[in-house]
């Protein structure tokens, strides 16, 4: 019988006895969570090997820590939103506004999350920096003694430079919801009256909602993250978290600063996950409706 | 508010050097009903985007009301519409969608709101002004997206396929209110797209019959269906016997055709006839006579095949190399294949159709 045939499906699963588990489990503790475990262990260790909490204490209430972890958030969200509109306007255009050759150049932008990071602050710096294209020429033209382009090494320099590498990961998402859209929707809202603008902002936006917030929502943990592109272009007292505990184990041989300062952190890290699952839960359910 | 209708002068449309629309003229007059009928690819939906402004002819000029709105952006055109998929908003709720146009327009929350109340009320779907679309059934979401079509008051509907995805039974519910919404709102004129020849003739007050991108026939269902101009028209619209005969002499609104030995009289709705011509003959026109009775236009003709269709009996014939169906009430003694019968029909009721036009 035809019912019997579908109450059989759920065993078509794989039957793997509960070893399987072991691998999979014993690769994940040797490579992630006893190195954790170890950060951990070391922030709360003296030199001398004895527990002792005051290192929190005094590596946060620390000036050097406030401001990298300023800086750290100021880059991140400048760059997640710079990320977000630069992103959404490229996978507007893209998918709505048809042009010869927009399949070719989404797929060229899709590859841009393939290369290094540190990549494009290279490129950057070839551009701007202060021996870079853009400086000599001007430096030629006017005959002007300091490089007029200075942004570089600044906040603005490694923002600029952020939104580049990770606008991208956003676009895909996007450009995933976009082609999700109905044709129709939009012609219809086109002819009940509705302009461009109220189109974007009550027909594309809500439905571009959940694949902004998981784009934005990873650009700003990868930001929160970046090592490579900051240190790359190395501005002037641009310190951030990543960066801090770098300086700290490498340059200062200071372990118990630079794995407090890793697991703050890894807590934001973490707490940013945290909220990007609620945010899309709520997203999903929201569209569910009640 | 005074009713537009829609014209179409020379209007075509070409996708990328392919003809969809060609040359195409009609006027809908205002208030009217007119549906567009014809086999997929004809161009249908291109006409009916092209009075939206989805399409731009690459001829032509088009007309709502007085208006020539070929150069107007779509949302300049004040049209609603209604489409296939319906194409709600998902992320609205019944009533928003339907307020959609209204806000676009920048009516007042009180206008909006009234507004939107009696539009739900026309499509009975006040109850479920909070529901978002997917709460809702097929059949709803057609009222709803004929709701939000209508709450800007638009001079024109169009609609593309409405009900084709619906099944049978609300479909034909569904005919019988969109014709009592145009009976509430006699002023709207309406464009109605359709493969289904059913709806097109219970719903419309005259049809347009498309292939290959031409208009082929148009005129209203009782005339086309009547008395079709061509053999294209014939076969669309209904099922129609197309006898090859000879034309012999017209008289007023009537022709004598020669059919083999047999000479048979039908309507002549079109002049000009000579030679080979066709006579249409409906299947439920035909009737199967004793053979001791011989009224004029009389055929005998072999049975090759009986049908019992429950409601009816559909019978096949042949005569002379050419093919007759014929349906009837149900009959108590069905002629056995192979049987030579003799059937007739009345002259009002067959037509000529010039050969060699469609
Ligand atoms: N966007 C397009 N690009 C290229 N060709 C198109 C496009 N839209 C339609 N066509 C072509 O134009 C012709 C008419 O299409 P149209 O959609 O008007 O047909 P239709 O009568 O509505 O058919 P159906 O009953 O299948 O909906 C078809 O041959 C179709 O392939
Ligand atoms: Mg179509």
């Amino acid at each position: 019988m035809a019912s019997d045939g579908v109450a059989v499906l759920p065993a078509a699963r794989l039957r793997l006895n509960g070893a399987w588990v072991v691998p999979p489990l014993g690769i994940l503790a040797a490579l992630f969570f006893y190195p954790l475990a170890l950060i951990i262990q070391q922030s709360v260790t003296t030199a001398g090997g004895l527990p002792d909490f005051g290192s929190y204490a005094r590596v946060l209430a620390g000036p050097l820590f406030a401001n990298a972890l300023l800086h750290t958030l100021e880059i991140a969200l400048l760059a997640t939103t710079g990320c977000l509109a630069l992103g959404f306007t490229m996978a507007l255009v893209l998918t709505f506004v048809p042009f010869p050759g927009a399949r070719a150049l989404s797929r060229l932008i899709d590859t841009f999350i393939a290369l290094p990071t540190f990549l494009i602050a290279l490129a950057l710096t070839f551009i701007y920096g202060s021996a870079g294209i853009a400086n000599m020429s001007i430096m030629q033209l006017t005959g002007a003694e300091e490089p007029p382009i200075d942004f570089l090494y600044t906040v603005a320099g490694v923002v600029l430079a952020e939104v580049t590498v990770y606008t991208p990961f956003v676009m895909r998402p996007l450009l995933a919801a976009f082609s999700l859209i109905e044709t129709a929707q939009i012609e219809v809202a086109s002819s009940l009256g509705a302009g461009a603008w109220r189109i974007i902002r009550r027909v594309i936006l809500p439905a571009a909602l959940p694949a902004l917030l998981a784009g934005g929502s990873l650009c700003l943990l990868l930001t929160v993250n970046e090592f490579g592109i900051v240190f790359f272009i190395g501005a002037k007292g641009v310190i951030t978290l990543p960066l801090l505990v770098y300086g700290k184990a490498i340059q200062e041989d200071d372990y118990t600063a630079a794995c407090v300062i890793a697991v703050v952190n890894i807590a934001l890290s973490l707490s940013l996950f945290l909220l990007y699952r609620v945010m899309v839960a709520r997203v999903d359910q929201g569209q569910r409706g009640a | 508010m005074d009713a537009s209708g829609i014209g179409f002068t020379g209007v075509t449309v070409a996708y990328k050097g392919a003809v969809a629309l060609d040359n195409l003229d009609l006027d809908v007059a205002p208030g009217e009903i007119m549906a567009i009928i014809g086999p997929s690819g004809c161009g249908k939906t291109t006409a009916l985007r092209a009075v939206a402004g989805f399409v731009q002819p690459t001829r032509g000029r088009i007309r709502i009301g007085a208006t020539d709105v070929t150069d107007l952006p779509p949302y300049a055109r004040d049209i609603g519409m209604v489409v296939q998929n319906y194409a709600l908003f998902p992320h609205m709720r019944v009533a928003e969608n339907v307020a959609f146009g209204l806000r676009a327009r920048r009516a007042p929350d009180s206008l909006v709101a009234e507004r939107v109340r009696d539009c739900l009320v026309m499509v009975g779907m006040e109850a479920y002004a909070d529901r978002y679309p997917r709460q809702l059934s097929g059949g709803q979401q057609q009222r709803v997206a004929i709701a939000r079509a209508l709450a800007i008051r638009p001079r024109v509907l169009l609609l593309d396929e409405p009900l084709s995805a619906l099944d049978a039974q609300i479909r034909r519910n569904m005919l019988g209110e969109l014709a009592r919404l145009h009976r509430d709102l006699p002023h709207l004129t309406v464009l109605y797209v359709t493969h289904d020849q059913t709806e097109a003739l219970t719903l419309a007050d005259r049809i347009a019959i498309m292939r290959g991108g031409r208009l082929i026939a148009n005129g209203t269902s009782q005339m086309l269906y009547r008395a079709p101009p061509n053999r294209f028209a014939a076969e669309f619209l209904g099922r129609a016997n197309l006898l090859a005969v000879r034309h012999e002499q017209t008289d007023g609104r009537f022709a004598r055709v020669r059919l083999g030995d047999t000479v048979l009289t039908a309507m002549a709705p079109f002049s000009e006839l000579a030679g080979e011509v066709l006579l249409c003959l409906r299947p439920h026109d035909i009737f199967l006579a004793p053979v001791s009775v011989q009224p004029a236009n009389t055929l005998h003709a072999t049975v090759t095949d009986v049908q019992w269709l429950g409601d009816q009996h559909s019978v096949a014939l042949e005569l002379a190399g050419q093919v007759l169906r014929l349906v009837s009430t149900p009959l108590r003694d069905p002629p056995p294949p192979g049987a030579v019968v003799a059937v007739h029909f009345a002259a009002e009721d067959a037509s000529i159709i010039p050969e060699g036009t469609g």
